[in-house]
């Protein structure tokens, strides 16, 4: 950093921890970006982070990351642009050691490669904490817990970038903030230049989601149309000294980036739209401004900042038991008839032979799921999916759940194929506020 | 002349989660259907129309630079995602809920997609 002398150019490389590789692989190779930003770290991912770490010779980062770093690391040394990535998740030093490994194997070895260590505050949530929602303390939960992370902010990364770092890795950190560290290392806003912080945090909102800016997430035949959505490009970030930032993407590249994909994203999880809380400042984005530009060019501003909050949020992690998910089929005249029968049946099943007590759910897929709790249903269908789900610390009663929907094959209504089950781990998270000073972070760079 | 239609031909619609508590934000396409938009989708109406849905308040935040309204229900995830049996526990498609919901719209300056 940086390429450019007068504007900041940051790109999108990921908005999930599943996210598309070759985007951010192009983005690099063509986008002359001074920092490429990964986000792959969603509310629920680093609590199975943390369970992973925990398993016998488990890993507790994302399991993209050897695969990412393969391909991003000579295409970022190649054009000097900086990777910050929250993938460490619940381990980001020994994300960041293997990352140090995959750079002497491509003998890229200059490469300065930091963690940012901290965010694990594990160790101050101790039972009598009292969580914010619900409002109860820890120990009133009931579960074993997991883990616990606060959000740190920008300037949890921008010692390492001021020392030079080329690769920053993290674990938990507000997702804008990941994207303001570079703005802030590179124009030298103050950590109380609250107007700037939430200039850049808008931008990096607005980046934090990947292709959710660009045309992905979008679509809508007839009504809203995307073009060559398969190749849709992730953004790019064009940051002005004074704050402003225009949102682009590469010319080469499917999808869209106008007023429209800019505005569903601008409010995209946002509650009260005059106070977005991070670590970094409060931002009021209720009366930003977009001028379309034109050509997939849409500038961004007047973004409001005030003070920071003297908390940070926690996650705290619980074990949440096993879910359930079991399926079969009904197709033709009388799918939704006989497919409503087997519901009946299994709710019989689980209540009366297996003495299931755990609350359950039974789906119509292709009448009644998603909506079904809205109250819409669409009888008319012939081609109906039962669908039953449950939760429980019991993995016999997971277990019976699946049992009874395969038994359905032969000893439910007629016509019923399909089976596929399966039973996942599943967490509970919950919010907590920490006094910042208790909150206390270091970069440590690994020797390559 | 006066028309019922749903909101999906006037506007466009993203939903989000944050543990139990779901915001769509709404955006009309056409800046003259932005008093349609604030006026007939109230937190009154949005708690009645989705059934057992939304089991906590709605808030309705107007945004007049974008011609939008964020739609904030709390409670409206059934657990949120840890804890939804919804195959949908983000309440991802939320925004079609408040895309189908009709509106009665001026047929004098009808522009809508089609």
């Amino acid at each position: 950093m940086p390429n450019h002398p007068d504007i900041l150019r940051i790109g999108t490389g990921a908005g999930f921890s599943s996210d598309r590789l070759d985007p951010a692989m192009e983005l690099v190779e063509h986008g002359s970006l001074d920092a490429i930003i990964f986000e792959c770290l969603g509310e629920r991912t680093l609590a199975f982070a943390h369970r992973d770490l925990q398993l016998a010779n488990g890993t507790g980062y994302n399991p993209l990351l050897v695969k990412r770093m393969n391909h991003l690391l000579p295409l970022c040394s190649r054009h000097n642009t900086c990777l910050i990535t929250n993938m460490g998740a619940a381990d980001p030093l020994a994300a960041a050691v293997r990352t140090g490994e995959i750079a002497a194997q491509r003998q890229l070895g200059h490469l300065n490669i930091a963690a940012v260590l901290g965010d694990d505050v594990t160790h101050l949530i101790t039972p009598e904490v009292e969580l914010i929602e619900p409002e109860c303390t820890v120990a009133q939960i009931g579960r074993p817990m997991i883990g616990a992370n606060a959000y740190l902010g920008s300037q949890s990364i921008t010692p390492a970038l001021t020392r030079g770092a080329d690769v920053v890795i993290t674990g938990r950190v507000a997702d804008p903030s990941l994207f303001l560290a570079p703005m802030q290392a590179h124009f030298g806003w103050s950590n109380q230049d609250w107007q700037q912080l939430a200039n850049g945090t808008v931008a990096g909102h607005l980046m934090e989601c990947a292709a959710q800016v660009t045309g992905g997430y979008f679509a809508d035949p007839g009504f809203k149309e995307v073009d060559a959505l398969a190749r849709v490009g992730f953004p790019i970030a064009e940051i002005s000294p004074d704050g402003s930032v225009v949102i682009t993407k590469l010319p080469t590249t499917g999808g869209r980036v106008d007023r429209q994909t800019v505005k569903e994203q601008l409010y995209y999880e946002v509650h009260d739209p005059s106070a977005y809380i991070t670590p970094d400042v409060i931002a009021d984005f209720s009366m930003v401004e977009l001028d379309d530009q034109g050509d997939n060019r849409v500038m961004v501003c007047g973004a409001k900042g005030r003070a920071r909050t003297e908390t940070l949020k926690v996650t705290v992690a619980f074990d949440g038991g096993h879910l359930a998910e079991a399926e079969v089929s009904y197709a033709g005249p009388g799918a939704l008839g006989r497919a409503q029968l087997a519901g009946e049946v299994i709710n019989q099943r689980l209540d009366s032979v297996h003495g299931s007590l755990s609350e359950r759910r039974i789906d119509l897929i292709g009448a009644a799921s998603l909506h079904a709790s809205a109250g819409k249903f669409s009888p008319d269908s012939k081609d109906i999916r039962l669908r039953c789900a449950l939760r429980t610390p019991d993995p016999e009663e997971a277990a019976n759940v699946l049992w009874e929907m395969e038994a359905l094959l032969c000893c439910g209504p007629a016509g019923g194929a399909g089976y596929r089950g399966h039973i996942t781990p599943s967490v509970l998270t919950y919010s907590a506020l920490l006094e910042r000073d208790r909150v206390k972070t270091t970069v440590e760079f690994i020797q390559v | 002349m006066k028309a019922r239609t749903t909101l999906r031909h006037i506007a466009h619609a993203r939903a989000g989660d944050k543990g139990n508590r779901s915001n769509v934000g709404v955006f009309v396409y056409d800046p003259k259907h932005y008093s349609i938009l604030i006026r007939q989708i109230t937190p009154e109406r949005v708690k009645s129309e989705f059934g057992t849905l939304v089991r906590g308040e709605v808030r309705c935040y107007p945004l007049p630079k974008v011609h939008g309204l964020n739609v904030v229900m709390d409670r409206a995830l059934e657990g949120g995602v840890n804890e939804s049996l919804n195959l949908d526990g983000h309440g991802k498609s939320w925004s079609f809920l408040i895309l189908d919901l009709e509106v009665e719209i001026n047929t004098d300056n009808l522009e809508t997609k089609e």
